[in-house]
């Protein structure tokens, strides 16, 4: 059990002070994400304009992998168009589940620090929550949107 | 610790669980998670390994020597259930799947079939979702409303609250015996007399409360009692409801099938008699002979130095987390199960679960089933230790290290 791998520095960095941890009240969609295993819930905020990410948010409460993810989560999505955020969720999928590190850890950047996750399998779904929320943030453009990891 | 009893073998006691023998992690396994379920004593796995090995066979069926021989171990079980509790009648234990079924026959064969619009059902904020759930279904079904008793900030339920949400339009109290989430146990047999006072039927969910305390269903005055076999040693997907026999004949059965029946024409079918009205198709055999003999092992242990023992490692527990900084007790009260639920200042239960396991200790962290006593104390979820007598003080000392550890990595 590889705990240093599971809680580094950036992690810890991005729980103890989340960034875009705020609601956004000129979101033009935003989604509830549920965590039923453990009742976390998180609430995603994004600004889409001409299919382009102009701003995301987070707002919840939650384990230090959820939070930390969340946070880096709304680093990497800035300016990025629709397409390429959903690239951007399998390849951060793929780091968590897939042994044979097919991920690419370029496109990847910061998010690389959660590979240690994979040996954490109960851990998988914190780590996801708010990507969850943010895939069906983008789906639908309806308010009160919720989506389970389960 | 001072007060552990004398003659109370711990080591020998853990000799009788095979799973406590082991390392998690690289670490040797401390079992904290006893009110999620507890371990299985070598004598609980040998009954149902004996079970399959020579004497299986359909119950209540076969003239053949292997039937009869089921039948009688099967139904030796029900005889012990009803002097584990105390019941006036073997037809009032019904074999069910667990706690959560029984409940689940009692929304579905008395509150669908005699609430009315305008009554009240009344259960409280520490429920487990199992004591919660089906009686919004209920309600909903029939138009009746759920009502809920506060607790105080300790997480005490006081018997006044109670009994200001009592009304004459309250025809059902579901209650539990003591919390799951942070073991407080309710003055169960004061809240029936209240609710008597209305002529409410009381149902009280003892799933976490069976291991731990007597049960005199008589004595408590309640009209159903519910329990899970695998939270006190026995197997899992077996537990009891227990009913008065008058209401129980009055209910219609819950589900159809073979075994509930006296006669079955196309047009029409009449019931067999009690218990077995209630218990269609072919049961969890050998998980009834596993509960007997998890009975057995129970009744052999000396009660009083188990309690000594579980109520000195909640002392030393409680007391040894209180010095942490950082950490808070939620459900303070005077009289619990062991059971210990924490939260961190700053650390998510979820981060301190994986880091204990990481050191071999196995505790729950979440919202234990009980997410409206979450939301009522304000926090997402707590970390839980919960204690059976086969713990040891080492394995608390190690927890409170791990503690600790979290401590300086999260700092």
């Amino acid at each position: 059990m590889d705990l240093q791998a599971l809680y580094q520095e950036v992690i810890l960095d991005h729980n103890r002070t989340p960034r875009n941890h705020h609601a956004m009240p000129c979101a033009t969609c935003e989604a509830r994400g549920v965590n039923p295993l453990c009742g976390d819930q998180l609430m995603v905020y994004v600004k889409l304009e001409a299919g382009v990410i102009q701003d995301v948010s987070f707002v919840g409460e939650g384990c230090a992998i959820s939070q930390a993810s969340a946070s880096l989560m709304t680093e990497a999505l800035q300016g990025k168009t629709e397409r390429e955020a959903h690239a951007l969720f399998e390849q951060f999928h793929a780091l968590l589940t897939q042994d044979d590190a097919i991920s690419d850890t370029v496109m990847l950047g910061k998010l690389s620090v959660f590979e240690g996750v994979r040996a954490f399998p109960a851990r998988v779904k914190c780590a996801t929550l708010a990507w969850h929320a943010l895939d069906a943030a983008l789906k639908k453009d309806a308010n009160n949107n919720v989506v389970s990891t389960e | 610790m001072n007060n552990i009893p004398v003659g109370f073998d711990v080591e020998q006691i853990r000799r009788d669980f095979p799973v406590l023998d082991q390392a998690v992690h690289g670490h040797p396994l401390a079992y904290l998670d006893n009110a999620a379920t507890t371990q299985k004593p070598q004598a609980v796995i040998d009954a149902i390994v004996h079970y399959y090995a020579h004497d299986n066979a359909n119950v209540h069926r076969g003239v053949h020597a292997l039937s009869m021989r089921a039948t009688a171990q099967f139904e030796a079980v029900r005889e012990k259930i009803r002097v584990f509790i105390h019941a006036p009648s073997v037809r009032e234990c019904i074999f069910v799947r667990g706690a959560t079924e029984a409940i689940n026959l009692v929304a579905n064969s008395f509150a669908r079939v005699n609430l009315r619009e305008g009554d009240e059902v009344l259960i409280t904020y520490m429920e487990h979702h199992a004591n919660i759930v089906p009686w919004q279904m209920a309600c909903d079904a029939v138009g009746a409303t759920l009502r809920v008793v506060p607790m105080n900030v300790h997480g005490d339920l006081s018997l006044q609250a109670f009994e200001e949400k009592l009304s004459k339009h309250t025809r059902l109290v579901a209650i539990t015996h003591a919390s799951n989430a942070i073991g407080v146990i309710n003055p169960i047999k004061q809240m029936v007399q209240a609710a008597k006072a209305y002529d409410a039927v009381v149902l009280v969910d003892g799933a976490q409360a069976a291991a731990h305390l007597p049960i005199d269903v008589q004595d408590l005055g309640c009209d159903f009692y519910v329990f899970s076999a695998h939270k006190m040693y026995g197997p899992t997907g077996i537990g009891v409801l227990w009913g008065r026999e008058a209401l129980l004949e009055a209910m219609p059965p819950y589900q159809g099938g073979g075994d509930m029946i006296e006669t079955v024409h196309i047009s029409h079918s009449s019931y067999a008699p009690l218990p077995s009205k209630f218990e269609a198709g072919t049961p969890h055999i050998a998980g009834v002979i596993g509960f007997g003999a998890a009975l057995d092992y129970l009744r052999a242990l000396d009660s009083t130095a188990v309690k000594a023992h579980e109520s000195a490692l909640l002392t030393y527990a409680t007391h040894a987390i209180e010095q942490l900084p950082g950490f808070r007790i939620i459900g303070h009260v005077d009289n619990k199960l062991p059971i210990i639920s924490f939260v961190h200042e700053r650390v998510h239960a979820h981060d301190i679960g994986t880091i204990l396991d990481s050191l071999g200790l196995a505790l729950r962290s979440g919202h234990h089933c009980a997410m409206p006593l979450m939301e009522f104390f304000g926090v997402p979820a707590t970390t839980r230790l919960s204690l059976s007598f086969y713990n040891t003080q080492q394995e608390i000392d190690r927890c409170i290290e791990g503690l600790q550890h979290i401590n300086r990595m999260f700092a």
